[in-house]
């Protein structure tokens, strides 16, 4: 197979260039000293401005953390965490907060439109230049955040009219708190995992969004994370409450600098559907991956999901997983409401010594509650990726229906690619459909699509966004050309 | 130019099960410009393979001979410079790429090849045009273009397909593998006229069948019998008409 | 990666028989065994099936001796409910101890046999630091058969009856058995393990069985397990299947409380090719575990496996099957298909159908489908006058039988369809109806 032995000589040849992501911005930080003890999650609490019952929700938390192991049932293996030799605080510094985006550091404004990320409303609406025969595209309501703080946040006004609340965490616990106190840890539990814990003790912000009875959230929101600082871990926490009828679509993205060391970044994101509600949630991840010596990179430790808490509610997981060094990442459902529907699309992209073990659980509790799993599972390189899911069916869940498709890709014979499904099934009339496919690129479509003109590089491109195509069509406009560029990116030399 | 394409002494060989077997055993051919030539032959003659090694699957192993199109060595070029050099192969099992959107996998190879040739791409709306009065010339569905390429299609669904890709690349030559083969009559006719339309000064075509049929539409300027890896016989359109009479063989008879 | 030595259940109910273990292999065993304990379902390969029914019991050894007549009668019922295998040379254990009372004297040309207690060997394809199943048996075992085919001798078929009779509460027995089949040789064994007395006290039955099927070789592996209602079942399969050799296997799990069939197939030869197919019926409070490794350790193998279940009242069925490739196994060819049928609303199913891949030139896939009867066939069925009862049967026999259709050996299917219809009977003549 040539063409495959001369993609991975390619492969050897990729060096970083390829993360076009991996800029550093010299920014003043203000940085708490390395180290997690409840003096560490007072501190964060008090620069948070937070009242005394999240401290003590904070503490608790730590506390149960200190008695927990990190799981070890994942496919993924990396040397053992100092978590003392992390910097759980890092925030640009500030003068009493920017009231506005003028008062923002522009250097950071620089990064950010480095990444490409509008901030500025007038500059974002005037950018709208609907092309003729296109229709309009919705303005996006963006919250960044940069290493641990929220930045900026825009479209608040707009969004406000509606009803609908997009805010940094931090600013929802002191204006929201009742809000907050009712649905924070009531998806994710403080001592639901090691790394849901640990966030729960020192999480520094996030987004959070609230959209009230009937409405449907006007915009998309998106919130971009970046990790920027040195040796500094990211803990951002994010709490969707979605009313009776109201939707909302929100997209998240990520990236970091490039660096030699690991880095860590252990989010919790909580989700709460309401009666006929819907949830759309959309990521596009692509922190650092580490080198093509497996040198550095993310690990990303990530808890998500989502609560269909009223009959017919409905949450959608879309992920493209291109970068960290290490995922861990099981966005799920918790289908309680009749008829509730849960959704997981997936793509994840492995290259180099990259590792993701990722996968989603639908629990369903309630009658007719259906859910649906399409995971895309692409290996390349050195790496090894894991789809881990599972299916759990209760008694009560009559009529309650899953369907399951994972597919596997391996590029090159270097990679591995697993796929572990979890089936329980306790209730007769409910219906579970997996299956589960591995291949590789046959070298007849690569020769087929050369002979029609195509380079090796298109070829391999455009067999894998054919590949993925169930999962990308899941995507918002935007994030679907995004995520086709970072599929492109993150198997570049390898494929194509 | 007199030689479009010029074949001298081809041999090639398949590796099976980690011993090379020869297929090809010294293939001379000459196609001139605006020319349609046909091979015909028993099933497992080479047929196939010569169409392959042509088109550059790296399967099989040129072991020695030459191959020029348009005066330039073909055997050195990857697949994708041939078929923007002029050189079309339609395949006898059209390849399934599922996910993948024929309009899009069609407008991204013409783009490939006009980019090749240093002509301007094309743009949606001139795409769709010139595509929308292909799929009608050929009488395919609309929604052909929408699905993914050759996926759920049937027999003669991929092969006006293939032919499809023919017209909107406009090759210099074209190589049908058996483009015939499983079609109905109307089906056969309607490829045959796709195949006609192309016919120019600066056309020839390269065609492999078993059938008579699809050379009465045609009215190729040569035929060649194949044999064993080797050209056993040429001569005009008679030579197929004999053939479609008498079997092969006479001629294998007379070769051996 | 971080590896947390599983704390396993306590060693108490077979504590004294192994202490004071002589044999170095057996000490080892009781060694890993004293490592890990019994496993729990903190264990992976253990997650849904619990052996909590061993805890706080102590199993003691089988008495030596039976009762001759009683077993010859158990035997003649089981030749006769088994049309087929009347004229086939066999084998017979009774409570783990081979029994050359119940079994043939002779054995055609090129099969050589012998009892593990005359001649015990432990082989090396078994794992005990890894199965602490196989820990146990391999410190406790006492008996077992031998059987090995010269090469290129058609053995033609061998009955293996495993009796458990008399049995007080909280024995087990530990048999250790090994099949080698040489080059270009043929065997077709078929397996049956059977309570004699419907109801029998609580006993262990821990079964090792270890298969080499040399280059070019054959072996049909039949096994049919109808054990009594307190029996538990936990038995280890190894087979290692030689380049061009083929290991054509298939259980069928109808009895015990509590039973696992546990097969590690190791492809170790190019085209090589196996079925590791399997059924089980259950009913009241059973667990049954089917249980696979497939690990294809060389290019251009064949592994195709199917199970089925069909549970009603609390029974509950586990499957777990992983086809592992490894990385020089290009050009595997691997299909899975795990399905379950639940007929009653109390019933449970859970399945672990698992691709562990590192070859990039595989074609891999599995299935698995859980859920009712179909209703649409169902109303098919009764919509041409069949009663619902029997619409339900015909289906439910369907399902399975499709499975037992896998296997090649003509008698070994006849004798699997048997035994399935008796059990169909007896199990799924009127089912539940949808709560």
């Amino acid at each position: 197979m040539p063409a495959i032995t001369e993609t991975r000589e390619q492969v050897e040849k990729l060096g970083q260039s390829s993360y076009q992501w991996g800029f550093e911005t010299d920014i003043e930080m203000d940085l708490a000293p390395k180290g997690l003890n409840e003096d560490i999650i007072r501190l964060i609490s008090t620069r948070k401005e937070e009242p005394e019952w999240m401290l003590e929700w904070r503490l608790a938390a730590y506390r149960s953390w200190l008695k927990m192991k990190e799981p070890t049932w994942a496919k993924v293996t990396h040397p053992p965490i100092d978590y003392q030799d992390v910097h759980y605080y890092a925030a640009p510094k500030k003068k009493n907060g920017p009231k506005s985006l003028e008062e923002v550091d522009p250097e950071l404004l620089r990064t950010y439109a480095k990444l490409g990320i509008p901030l500025h409303e007038q500059a974002l609406l005037a950018g709208v230049e609907v092309p003729e025969g296109e229709e309009a595209r919705m303005p996006v309501a963006v919250d960044a955040v940069f290493d641990s703080v929220s930045v900026a946040t825009t479209f608040r006004k707009n969004l406000a009219e509606a009803g609908v609340i997009f805010c940094p965490i931090s600013e929802a616990i002191r204006d929201y708190p009742d809000l907050v106190k009712q649905y924070i840890g009531s998806v994710v539990p403080v001592a639901d995992n090691f790394y849901a814990a640990l966030n729960s003790a020192v999480f520094t912000d996030g987004s959070f969004v609230f959209v009230p009875k009937g409405v449907r959230c006007p915009m998309e929101l998106s919130t971009y994370f970046r990790i920027n600082a040195r040796n500094t871990g990211q803990f951002e926490r994010t709490l969707i409450i979605v009313e009776d009828r109201a939707s909302v679509s929100y997209l998240e993205g990520c990236t970091a600098p490039m660096r030699d060391e690991n880095q860590l970044h252990a989010a919790v994101v909580e989700l709460v559907a309401m009666e006929d509600a819907s949830i759309k949630y959309s990521t596009v991840q692509n922190w650092y991956p580490g080198d093509e010596n497996g040198r550095g990179g993310i690990y990303n430790f990530v808890t998500k999901r989502g609560a269909c808490r009223g009959a017919r509610a409905k949450i959608s997981w879309t992920q493209v997983e291109t970068g960290s060094a290490i995922t861990w990442k099981y966005p799920s459902c918790i289908l309680q409401g009749e008829g509730s529907v849960g959704e997981f699309y997936s793509v994840a992209v492995t290259n180099n010594h990259q590792q993701a073990d990722t996968g989603t659980k639908m629990l369903h509790l309630g009658r007719n509650t259906r859910s649906t799993i399409i995971a895309k599972t692409i290996s390349a390189g050195k790496s090894d990726s894991t789809y881990r899911g599972q299916v759990k069916i209760m008694p009560k869940a009559s009529g309650a229906r899953n369907f399951t498709q994972c597919d596997s890709l391996l590029i090159g014979d270097q990679c591995g690619a697993h796929t572990v499904p979890y089936i329980e099934n306790r209730n007769m009339a409910a219906r579970v459909e997996h299956e589960a496919t591995t291949s590789k690129i046959s070298e007849d479509q690569m020769f087929y699509c050369r002979q029609r003109g195509l380079s090796e590089e298109d070829a391999v491109g455009l067999i894998v966004n054919g590949f993925c195509k169930d999962v990308l069509k899941e995507l918002p406009m935007e994030f679907a050309v995004e995520a086709q560029k970072l599929l492109a990116i993150s198997l570049e030399g390898s494929v194509g | 130019m007199s030689e479009l394409l010029k074949i001298s002494g081809l041999h090639a060989t398949i590796d099976a099960d980690g011993t090379p077997k020869e297929i090809l055993r010294g293939i001379d051919l000459v196609i001139p410009p605006g020319e349609v030539h046909a091979i015909m032959g028993p099933n497992g003659c080479g047929k196939s393979t010569l169409s392959y090694v042509l088109a550059g699957r790296d399967d099989y192993e040129v072991t020695s001979g030459s191959a020029l199109f348009s005066g330039k060595d073909l055997l050195t070029m990857e697949p994708e410079e041939r078929a923007a050099a002029g050189l079309f192969l339609a395949f006898q099992s059209p390849v399934e790429l599922p996910g993948v959107n024929n309009a899009n996998f069609l407008r991204t190879a013409v783009n490939a090849v006009r980019r090749a040739r240093g002509e301007p791409e094309l743009d949606a709306v001139g795409f769709l045009k010139a595509v929308r009065a292909a799929t009608k010339n050929l009488s395919m569905a609309d929604d052909m273009l929408k699905r993914n390429v050759n996926v759920g299609f049937s027999g003669g669904e991929k092969k006006r397909n293939e032919v499809l890709q023919m017209t909107m690349l406009q090759p210099t030559l074209a190589i049908l593998d058996e483009t015939d083969s499983g079609l109905d009559v109307d089906a056969l006719r309607i490829v045959a006229e796709g195949v006609q339309n192309l016919r120019s000064p600066n056309f020839s075509a390269l065609v492999i069948t078993h059938h008579q049929k699809l050379l009465d539409y045609l009215g190729p300027d040569r035929v060649h019998v194949m044999a064993k890896g080797r050209i056993i016989r040429s001569g005009g359109p008679e030579l197929a008409k004999q053939i479609n009479e008498e079997g092969y063989a006479a001629f294998l008879k007379e070769a051996a | 990666m971080n590896v947390i030595t599983p704390i396993g259940r306590s060693l108490t109910p077979f504590a004294a028989r192994l202490s004071g273990l002589k044999d170095a292999d057996r000490k080892a065993a009781a060694g890993e065994l004293a490592r890990v304990g019994l496993p729990t379902p903190h264990v992976e390969a253990w997650h849904y099936t619990n052996l909590r029914a061993l805890s706080g019991r102590v199993f003691s050894a089988p008495a030596a001796g039976f009762d001759e007549a009683a077993a010859q009668k158990a035997l003649a019922g089981i030749l006769a409910d088994n049309g087929g295998l009347a004229g086939l040379p066999r084998l017979v254990l009774v409570n783990g101890a081979f029994a050359p009372s119940l079994s043939s004297a002779e054995f055609p040309a090129g099969i050589v046999f012998t009892s593990f207690a005359r001649s015990p060997d432990f082989g090396t394809q078994t794992a005990p630091d890894r199965d602490a199943l196989v820990a146990l048996n391999t410190a406790l075992a006492g008996d077992g058969i031998r059987l090995s085919v010269k090469p290129h001798v058609n053995a033609g078929r061998i009955v293996f009856i495993s009796l458990a009779m008399g049995l007080e509460e909280d024995i087990s027995f530990h048999p250790r058995h090994a099949v080698e089949v040489g080059e270009g040789a043929r065997l077709s064994l078929i397996e049956i393990a059977v309570t004699v007395e419907k109801h029998a006290g609580a006993y262990l039955h821990n079964p090792v069985l270890t298969s080499v099927i040399a280059e070019g070789a054959h072996l049909t592996h039949v096994k049919i397990q109808h054990e009594a209602d307190q029996a538990v079942h936990l038995a280890t399969v190894y087979a290692d299947v030689a380049s061009r050799a083929t290991y054509d296997s298939f259980t069928l799990g109808l009895g015990s409380v509590l039973a696992r069939h546990e097969v590690h197939v190791t492809l170790r030869g190019d085209h090589a090719g196996v079925h590791v197919n399997g059924a089980q019926l259950l009913g009241g409070e059973q667990v049954g575990d089917i249980t696979s490794v497939i690990t294809h350790g060389a290019p251009d193998c064949i592994s195709r496996q199917t199970v089925r279940n069909v549970l009603t009242d609390r029974a509950r069925a586990v499957f777990q099957g992983k086809v592992l490739v490894e990385r020089v196994a290009q050009k595997t060819d691997g299909y899975q298909m795990n399905q379950a049928l639940l007929l009653s609303p109390t019933s449970e199913i859970d399945a672990k159908p698992e691709l562990e891949i590192y070859a990039d030139d595989v074609k891999c896939s599995h299935g698995a489908t859980v859920g009712a009867l179909d209703e649409d066939q169902l109303f098919y069925l009764r919509s041409r006058g069949v009663p619902d009862a029997q619409a339900r049967q015909m289906l439910v026999e369907a399902f399975l039988v499709e499975t037992v259709d896998l296997v090649e050996d003509e008698t070994a299917h006849v004798i699997l369809l048997q035994a399935l219809e008796k059990a169909l009977t007896e199990r799924v003549g009127a089912p539940e109806k949808t709560a």
